[in-house]
């Protein structure tokens, strides 16, 4: 196992980011803050408490989430992308570095990074709101495990990408929508009939529940079933990262 | 002594179905500098990606040191530094965490002495804080080879690392040549310019279409091409070559007024003191002389056109 490989991947990521800390950071501090000018105030006029939770602090684990999910894709969709398009990849692929390892350098600084991010998310809303949260080591946990299994899946779309609209399409056309649609700013109870079942369809769904009930111990699912897709998801994303390094599938030509 | 590279029957096959390498085979000595010439297209930089790892191997093998590049990958990219044919850099990287982000990918322990010898090597180290974006492009070859340098490699691809590059850089960089040869560093560089061939390399391959046409000591292969020829102008045309001058083997062209003598130049006596005398006495008068080697651009345009010429007849 060539550590050193991996840390040198990972710091060199890592600065990246640290170079652009203040857009890195300011960014989702400033959605956020917007989040909760606009959810939480404006709705949170009309709905005071989702089931004995403040609004404002309700979509705090939602908020997070949604955060976090679309910078671990954009991080390292963009980690992995960014060198192969612009040629620096030859060097990965020339040294003695294995797939694994070049895995966990670029998804471990991918998930850093949307890690750190969640955690700034989740300070700024203290500005906001009261928060306790019930489960602290199983959202941190939560929190890891999503961080790390949507940087999988943006490490997955950057080496598929052929060309930066592709590099968006994903992102735009398939996880926003879940994003959004996975209950960030309602509980799933709170939906019509037929809406509510179809809602059970979106990963997304176990995922906040999961983490809303790391803050709140309520939930619209039960948190083992949370649990076990979030598990079965980072499994999915694990097989295909597996099976793209066996084929050496649109890395090497 | 065994090869420090050994290239068996390599073939590659692009997605697209194009034959780029058609089984090349190639030894190479340690300590030895290879200079790799051939037409664009040729695959120079098909068969550098592939015993580096950067593209597949459709069929064939390569070892570095006895170590298969497909099998023992990672102790034979251990051996490898490679300095690619394009230019590219993390623009806002600076120039010293490059290079060290370079022997952090190869496992070797952080070492800034290290990063600093190299970049003292290249003329860099007053650039090591700039970001390569901040770079000539020159400069930024530089920092390539030196990433390429910094984790010790036995083994040095440069591919046409003098591709663009002014004529002081390029001297500069054989110069680095000649240091990384006198450490016993084999070096395998492709480049368009026959001068640079001539001027470091030891021996020559000539590739072509996928195929290797010549791999030849480069002297025994200037020896053996090294001919020249004298032209002698003549002040009046002649219609024949004068019996007397037969044992010249001269030829006679432009209209009767230039006699075209070649010799050996590694002979001892070239002849050329003899046929003047020999013009004097016949009456001739000369008005000019004018002599030409023939050099390796020569033999490979030979070469190369002769394998052209080929592949149109049965393509
Ligand atoms: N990814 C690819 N897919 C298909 N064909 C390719 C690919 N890369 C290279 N080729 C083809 O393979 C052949 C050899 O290319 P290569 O880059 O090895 O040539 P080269 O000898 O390095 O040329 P140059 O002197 O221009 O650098 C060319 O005909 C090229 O068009
Ligand atoms: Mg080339």
């Amino acid at each position: 196992m060539n550590l050193r490989a991996v840390r040198a991947i990972y710091a060199q990521e890592m600065g990246r980011f640290f170079r652009t800390v203040t857009q890195s950071l300011v960014a989702p501090v400033l959605s956020t803050s917007l989040y909760f000018v606009v959810f939480g105030a404006a709705i949170g006029g009309r709905i005071e408490e989702v089931e004995g939770v403040s609004y404002g602090a309700f979509i705090v684990p939602g908020l997070i989430m949604l955060s976090v999910i679309t910078q671990g894709i954009s991080n390292a969709s963009f980690g992995i992308y960014f060198p192969k398009f612009v040629g620096t990849i030859f060097e990965v692929l020339s040294a003695p570095v294995s797939f694994l390892e070049a895995v966990l350098g670029y998804v471990g600084a991918a998930a850093t990074k949307s890690f750190l991010i969640g955690l700034i998310i989740l300070a700024t809303s203290w500005f906001f709101v009261d928060l306790s949260i019930a489960h602290p080591v199983a959202m941190l946990a939560f929190l890891v495990l999503t961080c790390v299994s949507f940087s999988l899946l943006g490490f997955i779309i950057g080496i598929w990408a052929g060309n930066f609209e592709q590099l968006q399409l994903v992102p735009l056309l398939i996880v926003t929508p879940l994003v959004f649609l996975g209950g960030s700013f309602y509980s799933v109870s709170m939906l019509p009939g037929i809406w509510q079942t179809v809602a059970l369809f979106n990963p997304v769904v176990y995922l906040i529940s999961g983490f809303r009930w790391s803050f709140f111990g309520l939930a619209d699912v039960p948190v083992g079933i949370s649990l076990l897709a979030i598990a079965a998801f980072t499994t999915a994303c694990l097989a295909v990262v597996w099976w793209i390094f066996r084929t050496g599938w649109r890395l090497r030509r | 002594m065994a090869p420090i590279l050994s290239i068996r029957d390599l073939r590659k096959t692009y997605d697209n179905g194009f034959e780029a390498l058609k089984g090349v085979s190639l030894d190479i000595q340690p300590g030895e500098i290879l200079a790799l010439l051939g037409p664009n297209g040729a695959g120079k930089t098909t068969l550098i990606s592939a015993v580096c790892g950067i593209t597949r191997i459709t069929s064939g093998t390569a070892t570095v040191a006895g170590h298969d590049v497909q099998r023992d990958w990672r102790q034979a990219r251990e051996l490898i530094g490679l300095v690619p044919q394009e230019i590219s850099l993390e623009s806002f990287e600076k120039v010293r965490r490059t290079v060290a982000f370079s022997r952090g990918l190869f496992g070797k322990p952080r070492d800034d002495a290290a990063v600093e010898r190299v970049l003292r090597q290249l003329s860099l180290w007053d650039k090591r804080d700039s970001t390569a974006m901040q770079l000539s492009g020159g400069m930024k070859r530089r920092v390539l080879i030196a990433k390429a340098l910094v984790h010790e490699p036995r083994v040095l691809f440069l591919d046409e690392p003098t591709a663009g590059v002014d004529v002081e850089l390029r001297r500069d960089m054989w110069r680095v040549v000649d240091e990384l040869r006198r450490e016993g560093v084999t070096i395998i560089l492709t480049t368009h310019y026959i001068e640079e061939a001539e001027a470091i390399a030891d021996r020559v391959a000539v590739i072509s279409r996928g195929r290797i046409l010549l791999v030849e000591d480069k002297d025994s292969l200037m020896r053996r091409m090294g001919r020249k020829v004298l032209h002698v102008a003549l002040q009046q045309p002649l219609v024949a070559i004068p019996a007397d001058l037969a044992r010249f083997g001269l030829a006679l062209d432009d209209g009767g007024r230039r006699l075209t003598y070649s010799y050996d130049t590694k002979a001892e006596r070239t002849g050329i003191a003899t046929l003047l005398a020999a013009l004097a006495e016949c009456g001739i008068a000369v008005a000019d002389l004018d002599t030409e080697a023939s050099s390796l651009e020569e033999i490979f345009v030979g070469l190369v056109h002769g394998d052209d010429a080929e592949g149109e007849a049965a393509p």
